[in-house]
């Protein structure tokens, strides 16, 4: 097949360029991470990971993915289950409210989680006399990175469910088939990938939040870092080696995702081709 | 503009991948002005071919001249070709006027003609295909058919010597199909292009073209005058394809053909088992059979279409039902009715199994 | 009032469900997106106008727009240039490592801000890998406007290439073949028919690269180095003020930065309505 810039010295330009940028702007970078945590040897980098803060940091992060994944996967298949089944009134200013977190700096997001819940904040008074801490503490982190990561699977799972339609949901309510029933066995397998995609992108940008958790997590660091955090944090004490060993796992956990969702959609494609 | 091709051939895919031979080689020798037409079913390589003589795709081997220029390796912007596509492949963010432009703003700025004779051809082009007050419209505004003008305005805008058309009617309804039918063999008497088109409607080839291309398989089978091919078609995928068949299989012995109780001449024929075709205008019906033809068929299906009678006629000794074509007089005459009990009498029998096809007239006699 | 319309419309519903999903994400969206949100109005409700407007001008401030719209403006352009590159490239040819480069194009996405921040001023700092060969032609990346631009391009490079590659998939080849069989050459064929075909998918793309890079917080703040009316970002200024104490101050900038980004993604979405509209005419 012919095709507009068929050309061999206008194909391999492009091509060249385009690897030469990408070796520059993507691949260096990712290479500079690793290099800069192992610049002082495998056994300084295993004292970094080890170190108790590090593990810390990690424990903290975990526990920030683990409930805010799927808090946010329920919401998102609940939302995304009312935006394309149903009509009502509101259904498309819903819609747009869940871009909301795409609009907001993360800043600012840390920003509005701190007015409402810090100590001179809307619920200050009331949390302040029941013992409670949100901000500065564990739960102000996964409340805010709930914030942000929202959308990821609900975007996924509305065009997807749009464009589906429901017609085999319908065809399943005439055959008695419950409520429960019908999205599992009927819904779930047809939203599968698209499901998975968005689970992914939530874990990646939970562990990775940064801006909107430095804001709630304090300007005073304590025990309150994650991962990120703590990235920042032995960067501007001048420890580079540690600062890149932490951004290193970082880097995994990012290097993964994009495994993932290449795989992810190798197996989309190949189903396409077959049915 | 002649267009010689020769010994063109192509191959898609690698030994033991989804190797598939598109092309046989190919010679084709159209002359200057023709209206041709490539007819055949799908996968018989007649897009491919079209395709190859536009440049969009490149033969494995062999030749393509444009008159006495080797356009072989020529790429396809240089050939001087105007291509109409089945699905109009117009530029939806342009407007009519500036798609039908297009080839003629695209030329180097030497070349080019100023805006204002280029307004005037585009013009012109539009008036002749009756779309000048749609200049300024866009293409999501026009019909199907609309759509279609334009895009032959537009691949007409640069003078081409020769217009390839790939099944340029095929998405439209029958109605507009006829009407643009008209609309192509029109422009091609006033402008005298050559022109090469694909299609796998045979009416549509038959009324078009001057001559026709039959293929089949990647192979030329037949090319001939669309009334040469109906009365003498070379042979026996041709007449099956151009238009409907009736078959008659049985055994000959002394020159007559059995089959259960029916019984009919052949002369010539040699002993044997033999299958002969015959067209619907070539059965004749009778009350009584005759001392040729004793064919007891009996009436399933009674359509009168225009001029003519439809019958459609079965029997023990037919594995298909036969299709009869008669005239109003004849069915009037015979009182015709579903049901019916008559006798088939062939004005006509053809064999194809010899390498010459042959034509045997049992009715000798009226 | 929502209810009585809801009860009204009580047309069966067929599927089940209802009920429940609106409950679940009504109370989702109130406690998680809606409240917070609400607090900060209510924090700008306590200041006057003039004290708004006195803490909006603030000169250091004004100066922090320009370092941020300037670098988000600079990025924006060179992604949609660089993005378009990629999708064409990924989409038309085939190359070695075509599947790696694909990937790649996510990165910024699946990378933390912070790991980004700290490896870009690392790479670009005047010892750094890439700022110690620039160091010599005069050139400086850290600490400059050049970082800040940087930093934010990287962070939006998907949002191009992602937005354009599709589009790009579904143009179909009759297009191409048309404008080559009407003699343009490559790079008019380019230029007149693909690239408008492109368009609204481009500047779509640049625009949400923009956005984005308007509060990109994390990637840019290490290489920037944040000083005062040369290399400070709005976000940095926000985040500074809550150092401080300064909750009105942090709203007040923090409700421009929400306005600036909410009313550029409307006129995206107005922008491509309207646009798409043209493309498929006036015919219903």
């Amino acid at each position: 097949m012919l095709r507009v810039g068929d050309a061999p010295r206008v194909r391999r330009l492009l091509i060249g360029v385009a690897l030469a940028l990408t070796g520059l702007f993507l691949l260096l970078p990712l290479v500079a991470i690793f290099a800069q945590a192992l610049m002082s040897g495998i056994d300084v980098y295993w004292q970094n990971l080890s170190d108790a803060y590090t593990l810390a940091a990690i424990g903290l992060t975990l526990l920030v993915a683990v409930i805010t994944v799927p808090v946010n996967l329920i919401f998102g298949v609940f939302l995304a289950w009312l935006v394309t089944r149903f009509e009502f009134p509101g259904r498309r200013l819903l819609q747009t409210l869940i871009d909301i977190p795409f609009a907001v700096s993360p800043v600012v997001a840390g920003l509005v989680y701190l007015l409402l819940y810090g100590r001179n904040g809307w619920l200050g008074g009331w949390l302040d006399a029941h013992d409670i801490q949100i901000m500065f503490a564990w739960p102000g982190i996964v409340l805010v990175t709930l914030f942000v990561t929202c959308p990821f699977v609900a975007r996924e799972l509305i065009p997807l469910m749009q464009a589906q339609g429901s017609r085999e949901e319908e065809a399943a309510v005439t055959l008695g088939a419950s409520g429960w029933t019908i999205f599992r066995r009927v819904t779930l397998p047809n939203i599968r990938h698209a499901l998975l995609y968005g689970v992914i992108l939530t874990n990646a940008r939970a562990v990775g939040e940064f801006g909107a958790v430095s804001v709630v997590a304090g300007a005073i660091r304590g025990e309150t870092n994650t991962l990120p955090l703590q990235v920042e944090q032995l960067y501007q004490d001048y420890n580079t080696v540690g600062a890149f060993t932490s951004a290193s796992l970082l880097a995994l956990l990012a290097l993964l995702t994009l495994a993932a969702k290449a795989a992810l959609e190798w197996r989309a494609a190949r189903r396409e081709i077959v049915t | 503009m002649s267009i010689h091709i020769s010994q063109i051939d192509k191959t898609y895919g690698y030994k033991g991948h989804g190797h598939t031979r598109a092309l046989e080689p190919i010679d084709l020798d159209i002359h200057d002005g023709e209206l041709i037409g490539l007819l055949g079913p799908s996968g018989s390589g007649k897009t491919t071919l079209l395709r190859i003589v536009a440049g969009l795709e490149q033969a494995d081997g062999g030749s393509i001249h444009f008159g006495e220029r080797d356009v072989t390796h020529v790429h396809v912007r240089d050939r001087r070709i105007g291509f109409v596509f089945q699905h109009y492949a117009l530029f939806r963010h342009m407007s009519v006027f500036d798609n039908v432009a297009f080839g003629l703003t695209a030329m180097p700025r030497a070349q080019r003609p100023s805006s204002g004779e280029i307004r005037t051809r585009v013009m012109q082009l539009l008036e002749m295909v009756r779309l000048q007050d749609f200049a300024e419209r866009f293409p999501a505004q026009l019909s199907g058919g609309q759509q279609q003008r334009v895009s032959l305005a537009r691949a007409l805008a640069l003078k081409p010597d020769v217009l390839l058309l790939d099944e340029p009617f095929g998405a439209l309804d029958a109605k507009v199909r006829q009407e643009l039918r008209r609309w192509l063999r029109h422009l091609h008497e006033e402008l005298h292009f050559t022109s090469l088109f694909v299609t796998h409607d045979q009416e549509e080839a038959l009324e078009l073209s001057d001559r026709v291309v039959v293929m089949s398989n990647g192979r030329v089978e037949q090319i001939a005058t669309p009334d040469t091919l109906y009365r003498q078609p070379a042979n026996r995928f041709v007449f099956e394809f151009l238009g409907d068949v009736n078959r008659l299989e049985g055994d000959i012995e002394e020159e007559v053909l059995t089959c259960g109780n029916a019984r009919v001449a052949v002369p010539g024929v040699e002993n044997g088992r033999q299958e002969l075709l015959l067209r619907p205008h070539e059965i004749r019906l009778d009350e009584q059979p005759n001392a040729r033809a004793h064919l007891p068929v009996s009436v399933t299906a009674v359509v009168p279409v225009g001029a003519e009678v439809r019958i459609e006629l079965e029997a023990d000794w037919l594995g298909e039902p036969w299709l009869a074509t008669i005239s109003h007089a004849d069915f009037e005459r015979l009182a015709i009715t579903r049901g019916k009990r008559l006798f088939a009498q062939p004005s006509r029998l053809h064999r194809f199994d010899t390498p010459r096809p042959q034509t045997l007239a049992p009715l000798s006699v009226s | 009032m929502i209810a009585q319309a809801l009860t009204r419309r009580r047309e069966r519903r067929v599927l089940p469900g209802f009920g429940l999903s609106l409950g679940v994400s009504l109370t989702f969206v109130s406690l998680i997106l809606l409240l917070p949100m609400t607090s900060l109005v209510g924090q700008l409700s306590q200041l006057s106008w003039s004290q708004y407007w006195f803490l909006i001008t603030d000169p250091r401030l004004l100066a922090s727009y320009a370092v941020t719209l300037f670098g988000a403006a600079v990025a924006a352009i060179f992604n949609a240039a660089f993005g378009l590159l990629m999708a064409w490239v990924l989409v038309r040819y085939e190359f070695p490592g075509k599947r790696l480069v694909d990937a790649l194009m996510d990165l910024p996405f699946a990378l933390p801000t912070a790991v980004a921040g700290i490896t870009l001023a690392t790479l670009y700092s005047s010892n750094g890998w890439i700022g110690r060969l620039l160091e010599p032609l005069g050139m400086s990346v850290s600490y400059t406007w050049i970082g800040i631009a940087l930093a934010m391009a990287f962070t939006s490079i998907p949002f191009v290439v992602r937005t354009v590659q599709p589009v790009l998939e579904d143009l179909p080849a009759e297009v191409d073949e048309a404008a080559m069989t009407l003699g343009a050459s490559d790079s008019h064929a380019f230029r007149r028919v693909i690239l408008p075909y492109l368009w609204p998918a481009l500047v779509t793309g640049t625009g949400l690269a923009f956005v984005r890079s308007l509060g990109e917080f994390g990637a840019v703040i290490f290489i920037a180095g944040g000083k005062p009316y040369e290399t400070e970002i709005t976000s940095l200024m926000i985040f500074v003020k809550l150092q401080e104490y300064d909750y009105a101050g942090a709203s007040a900038v923090a409700s421009i930065v929400l306005a600036t980004s909410l009313t550029l993604l409307l006129a995206i979405n107005l922008w491509q309505g309207r646009f798409i509209k043209r493309l498929h005419g006036g015919r219903g």
